[in-house]
């Protein structure tokens, strides 16, 4: 009994943090979907809000594009992530030095590394293009072109693909030697080993990483955010002339139409809508992550 | 023989293609930030002429000083603050045996896991009647009470710490609370400069946060939001916008350059293992 007051104690600053910033918001958030809300008047609309959610173009637009991001972005990232640190540990010189120079874009601040990004694949000035056309091949309009803008995004997204680089290097370092070596005398070539020992070895944390991977594009929100801004041109930056999306609602995410309708248009009942919504999605995926846990913990 | 020294070779000359790959990026950003504003509008690599006084040309024309003041408020309390509610936390979900144990934890990583638009809206509206929308505060204060990502990796490295070091104290008459700051605390010294680096990193580099709160006065802004509307403020002058994209990076990548080992060690304690 000492131990659980002791235990609240040292718990409670969290505590309260998970009761006033969690449990109290997931409450109202339920509440505030049945409402019409602009932050000056309150007014009940039963499921209005979530029927205009069922006929909401841009949300389903938002939904498709943040979807296409799950489907084609994360495993990329992913399986460019494993590739190069694969190649990084294989190497015996200079290991520190590019898992350095790899690392580095992971931590670059995103709005300048997205703002980087627009300029590097500018169609008129940036460099991308020049050396493309210089080759012979043609340059598309990467943010301007509503058929390349999420692949800009992707290509984005695989530059700073050394967070899950550093995190993949740390558990193939701790598959056991043996295996190889016991693998090698079996007369298994490289390729062989790579699928039977190592891909076995390391799947919990391929799995923690495309789990983690699909939560992180749920909320993903500063990169097409900022590119839309820079290459539409937008000159307004926090009013309410910029619609994100650009080129096109070609970039539009979820979280960036929650944004719009709760804290651009103030109608906060129906962001409460497409919260809820997310919250379901993100809820499933959490769950999935959650088992991984408890095998881990239970390993232990 | 000559088959693994042709892999050697190859395994290189990918890596090296790899790093220009990485680095492309940040070099044509600074070689860009140099030029003049007509050079900035053409493809061409290399600076003519070596515009310094464009880092003195984006200071005269936004006020970065207040930005760089603010986003360093915002980073170094948030941070503090994050600190000392953050490892009580972790402490006890790593060492306490009590009723609700693995509950807590799962938790913990619920909230670590959702997506923070998700509760966005009855958030902004609990600061917005305390009449703090318009500053950075909301994103500050609630640091005082525990920061699930951070909790997670404190208690993934206090698990660690074999138990015989707290009962050694123990014998010696340590209570908890000394126990925990004499004796943890010194040996958890990576893993808080690591959590400790994380945080100021999201801050610094957070315009999430900032965009919902910080309101429409310059004077409230951090250098991302900043950034994200210099360019329509100076249309076409990718040279300027480069600068301060350069400038907004700049401190990211020294202090990388010095505390690496802390955050690789960091990013491998988010891997499950």
């Amino acid at each position: 009994m000492r131990g659980n007051l002791r235990a609240l104690l040292y718990l409670s600053p969290w505590l309260a943090g998970f009761a006033i910033f969690f449990v109290y918001p997931l409450v109202s958030t339920v509440y505030f979907s049945f409402q019409r809300y602009d932050l000056f008047t309150l007014e009940p609309v039963g499921l209005l809000n979530w029927e205009y959610f069922l006929k909401d173009q841009a949300a389903w637009t938002a939904i498709r594009n943040t979807l296409w991001l799950v489907v084609v972005m994360v495993p990329l990232r992913v399986l460019f992530g494993l590739g190069v640190a694969q190649l990084v540990t294989r190497l015996k010189a200079g290991v520190g030095v590019y898992r350095t120079i790899f690392y580095l874009p992971a931590l670059v601040p995103l709005v300048a590394g997205t703002l980087g990004f627009v300029f590097l694949l500018n169609p008129g000035t940036g460099p991308v293009q020049a050396i493309l056309s210089a080759v012979g091949l043609p340059a598309p309009d990467w943010f301007g072109d509503p058929a390349w803008s999420k692949w800009g995004l992707t290509l984005l997204g695989l530059w700073s693909v050394g967070d899950l680089m550093v995190i993949f290097m740390a558990a193939l370092l701790d598959v056991p030697k043996q295996l190889y070596e016991a693998a090698a005398i079996d007369g298994a070539n490289g390729w062989r080993q790579f699928t039977s020992i190592t891909l076995p070895v390391i799947r919990p944390v391929l799995m923690f990483a495309l789990v983690t991977g699909v939560i992180q594009t749920l909320q993903y929100f500063t990169q097409a955010e900022v590119t839309a801004r820079v290459a539409s041109g937008a000159t307004d930056s926090a009013g309410s002339v910029f619609t994100p999306g650009y080129p096109d609602q070609s970039t539009l995410t979820f979280p960036q139409w929650l944004f719009q309708q709760g804290f651009r248009d103030y109608a906060m009942g129906y962001a409460c809508v497409l919260a809820l919504v997310l919250f379901a999605v993100a809820m499933v995926f959490t769950l999935i992550l959650l088992r991984q846990f408890r095998f881990a913990e239970e390993e232990s | 023989m000559t088959r693994t020294a042709l892999l050697w070779v190859a395994r290189h000359a990918l890596a090296i293609a790899l790093a220009l790959m990485f680095l492309g990026p940040l070099v044509f950003i600074a070689l860009t930030a140099l030029m003049s504003d007509r050079q900035a509008l053409t493809s061409d690599l290399w600076p003519h002429t070596w515009n310094w006084g464009n880092f003195a040309e984006i200071f005269a024309k936004a006020p970065l000083l207040t930005w760089i003041r603010n986003t360093l408020l915002y980073s170094l309390l948030a941070t503090a603050f994050m600190l000392v509610s953050s490892i009580p936390v972790a402490y006890a979900l790593a060492r306490f045996r009590f009723r609700g144990r693995r509950l807590a934890f799962l938790l913990v990583i619920t909230t670590m896991m959702l997506p923070p638009q998700v509760v966005a809206v009855p958030i902004y509206l609990i600061w917005a009647r305390f009449h703090l929308t318009g500053t950075l505060w909301p994103l500050i204060l609630p640091m005082l009470l525990g920061d699930a990502f951070s909790i997670f990796l404190l208690r993934q490295f206090l698990v660690t710490i074999p138990r015989d070091y707290s009962d050694a104290a123990k014998v010696d008459g340590c209570g908890e609370l000394r126990t925990l700051v004499r004796v943890i605390l010194p040996m958890a010294r990576p893993a808080i400069a690591a959590v400790a680096l994380f945080q100021f990193f999201y801050c610094w580099n957070d315009y999430y946060g900032p965009l919902l709160y910080a309101g429409t006065d310059l004077d409230n802004w951090t250098l991302s939001l900043g950034l994200a509307a210099f360019r329509s403020v100076h249309r076409v002058q990718w040279n300027l916008t480069m600068a301060a994209t350069l400038l907004a990076m700049a401190p990211v990548i020294v202090v990388f350059f010095f505390a690496q080992k802390v955050f690789i060690e960091g990013v491998k304690l988010t891997g499950v293992k």
